[in-house]
């Protein structure tokens, strides 16, 4: 690395790896220039504008970036040291070029504490993970401290899980290191299920052995000398750079038996995950490991006390392991600096949905939605209005724009009916149904269900059904009545927190967005022209040729005319399934 | 070859995957997941099988092999198309663009796959790549920023490839 003049960093996130960042890279190594050293990355966060290519030192950042243009940025950039302009990033608003990430709004406002390395290494190369100060919290956590003096300093910097429930971090660790038994465990959760959420992927894919390494500092403090990774089988370029920093960490001697000459061992496994959102929950995630069903259990007991195989176990969640490393070397004062009181610290963010600025991004706790969705995220994309956030996934809540200015912290959050959760924040704007939307979230958390307890069984099936006979067209008002009864019942008595959560979508959208449920009970309407079921097909009489075909193929008879005229649709008969726009060569009928 | 020749062939690579990963509980969704890449699915015999060389009881085995959605008790065609539809590509419009591979592929109702076994489509909750919202994978390769136009045009791409064949 120090041969090297410059660095292209290639982004290989998710969204970049799917825009041919992989072809792009290959285009770069093949020209070989003297000192220039070309590398992909994990993810940079402003998948919105991916590829996006990285020149270092310059801090240079190149957007949209194809393979056709990997020439040009050679000759210019990398030898005659230009900048290309077209491949700057612009303001879609103002126009104005911002050839340095650093200014680049976007990157501007951000604070990265858990991401500080993501699209800044290799992660598939360990040297250049030592090479930014990795690994040297394991090393003062085995050498330096007590395994008490570690768990007394993540107590102090107050950090708080990063999974959703915001369980302080250094709590769990204590209630372990007290429990009784020689073999403990410590284990990841890398089940990340939350659709619209994808930081601890690219955390895992950018840079695993941060990870890793806030894990083993997990084990040394417990006294565990085995963990687990366990990772959603979605992820499979997750998996492979977890076991090839596995394989790289245990070569170096930083895992395994004696670290670093002391007398900690310790061994980690990494275990895929089947497809099951449950599984995010941790007892269920203990019996998934186990090799059973990934059902969840009462606590207590609790996994600290009795976890994986019965034995004192924690779960911790990746970004709260990959924060762990920078409390542990620059201490916890330092740490709670950053954020609010209550929650100390950085949180990174999934922002994505109708935003200018889809990516991923990590802020001081406490900074307001109203940064997140108009400072970093650009505003809404096409100028259309903004109607709401969605915040923490399935177990979260929408946030109408009133409580734009709210903080995002665990507390207030919590306050608002909303949750961190992990971190997915989905930017709704005016053309978006909020109904359909707590609809979408029952169908996901229904069909997730596990259906051990009976209040989630049963109670988010009866929601599902009502939510259905609402955007269908079908309720009354004592339907809306209902659902709200049964949503406090499922919310107060379910067995573990998917069933506990899965209510918020819709207990927030009733509580701010009660007028369109309304809308669909009583007018019959759907406010934002999205359910079907309040539309009717219209017959453009300006693209009809009037050949009649449509009045043959509707199965309900429910289109009449004469030959060579428009037809007309009776939508009172109509049955809205679609056969006569399939049938229509001219597109001249359509849902209005 | 004998039907009892037969029947050990077919269990030759099931005994190997086993003897690989243990005959503890805890190895099971690995090994169910091994097996799912040789042949798949999980037949109905390799699962009874599996439960017979583990140990265990039918039941619990066809327990875990229903519970997970990674597993597949049917057999999947050679192209498995997933279209995201967690909550960024559903508010995204991912929804056309299932509803347009579907009718591509001539899939109705309660069918999933095309009966040469070519393709199986399903949606998935989140791939984690919301960035390129509305997102499909087949097989192993990730599509972004999908209109029902395009998936259409990449399916094709796929029929038209495997009919040159």
């Amino acid at each position: 690395m120090a041969a090297q003049k410059k660095r292209v960093l290639v982004c290989a996130g998710p969204g970049c790896l799917a825009n041919g960042a992989e072809k792009i890279l290959d285009a770069f190594r093949s020209h070989s220039i003297e000192a220039v050293g070309a590398t992909r990355t994990g993810c940079h966060g402003f998948c919105e504008v991916g590829p996006v290519v990285r020149i270092e030192p310059d801090n240079l950042v190149y957007v949209h970036v194809k393979t056709e243009d990997v020439a040009q940025i050679v000759e210019e950039t990398l030898r005659k040291g230009r900048v290309v302009e077209r491949l700057v990033y612009r303001d879609p608003n103002t126009g104005r070029a911002y050839p340095k990430e650093s200014d680049i709004p976007f990157y501007a406002s951000q604070t990265k504490v858990a991401l500080a390395n993501c699209g800044a290494i290799n992660p598939d190369d360990i040297g250049e993970y030592i090479a930014r100060d990795g690994y040297q919290a394991l090393a003062r956590a085995v050498l330096d401290l007590s395994p008490d003096e570690t768990i007394e300093e993540v107590l102090e910097s107050g950090l708080r899980g990063r999974g959703g429930g915001g369980f302080p971090a250094g709590r769990k660790w204590m209630f372990a290191r007290q429990a009784k038994g020689d073999q403990k465990y410590v284990v990841c959760n890398a089940d990340e299920g939350d659709p619209g959420a994808f930081m601890d992927r690219c955390i895992m894919e950018g840079d695993p052995h941060s990870v890793l390494e806030g894990l083993a500092i997990a084990a040394r403090a417990v006294g565990a000398d085995r963990g687990y990774i366990y990772v959603r089988a979605e992820y499979p370029l997750a998996v492979a750079r977890m076991k090839n920093a596995v394989k790289q960490a245990k070569e170096c001697g930083l895992l395994g038996a004696d670290i670093l000459g002391s007398d900690f061992s310790f061994d980690v496994i990494i275990k895929e995950g089947a497809g099951a959102f449950v599984c995010g929950e941790e007892t269920a995630l203990l019996a998934s490991i186990e090799g059973k069903r990934g059902m969840p259990r009462p606590r207590p007991p609790f996994p600290a006390n009795e976890g994986l195989f019965g034995k004192p176990t924690i779960i911790n969640n990746v970004e709260t392991l990959a924060t762990v490393p920078a409390i542990v070397r620059r201490g916890p004062a330092w740490f709670r600096a950053i954020g609010t009181e209550s929650s100390p610290g950085t949180k990174t963010f999934a922002v994505t949905g109708q935003v200018a600025n889809t990516g991923l991004i990590e802020i001081p706790m406490g900074a307001t939605l109203r940064d997140v969705v108009f400072k970093i995220g650009g505003g809404v994309i096409g100028g259309k209005k903004f109607k709401a956030a969605q915040i923490g996934g399935p177990s979260g809540g929408c946030l109408p724009e009133q409580l734009l200015d709210t903080p995002l912290d665990y507390d207030s959050l919590k306050k608002a009916g909303a949750m961190v959760g992990s971190g997915g924040l989905v930017v709704l704007d005016e053309g978006t149904c909020m109904v359909e939307v707590a609809r979408f979230f029952m169908h996901f958390t229904q069909r997730e269900s596990c259906g051990k307890c009976v209040p989630c069984r049963e109670g988010t099936k009866r929601m599902l059904q009502i939510m259905e006979k609402i955007v269908g067209g079908q309720a009354t008002l004592e339907d809306l009545d209902a659902l709200e009864q049964i949503a406090w019942v499922v919310k107060e008595s379910s067995l573990c927190a998917l069933g506990k959560t899965a209510p918020n979508p819709v207990l927030t959208t009733l509580q701010y967005f009660r007028d369109e449920y309304l809308a669909h009970i009583v007018d019959k309407k759907c406010p934002a022209g999205v359910c079907s079921a309040f539309k009717a097909y219209v017959i453009h009489s300006e693209l009809c040729k009037g050949c009649g075909k449509c009045r043959r193929v509707c199965p309900a008879g429910a289109i009449t005319g004469e030959p060579k005229h428009p037809p007309v649709i009776d939508t009172s008969k109509c049955v809205k399934c679609g056969a006569c726009v399939d049938a229509c060569a001219f597109g001249a009928i359509s849902l209005g | 070859m004998t039907p009892v020749e037969l029947a050990q062939r077919k269990f030759e690579r099931v005994n190997e995957i086993i003897a690989e990963h243990g005959r503890e509980q805890s190895a099971l969704i690995p090994i169910l997941q091994e097996v799912q890449a040789e042949y798949r699915y999980l037949p109905e015999e390799i699962l009874t099988y599996i439960a017979t060389a583990m140990g265990l009881s039918v039941a619990t085995v066809f327990g875990v092999a229903t519970f997970y959605a990674q597993f597949s008790l049917e057999p999947k065609g050679k192209y498995v198309v997933r279209v995201c539809d967690g909550t960024a590509c559903h508010v995204r419009h991912s929804m056309p663009v299932y509803q347009a591979i579907r009718s591509r592929l001539g899939l109705k109702d309660g069918r999933f796959t095309t009966p040469d076994m070519m393709f199986t489509v399903e949606t998935v909750a989140c791939l984690g790549a919301c960035g390129v919202a509305p997102a499909m994978i087949i097989n192993e390769k990730v599509y972004g920023k999908m209109t029902p136009e395009a998936a259409c045009t990449i399916i094709d791409t796929l029929l038209y490839r495997d009919g040159d064949n």
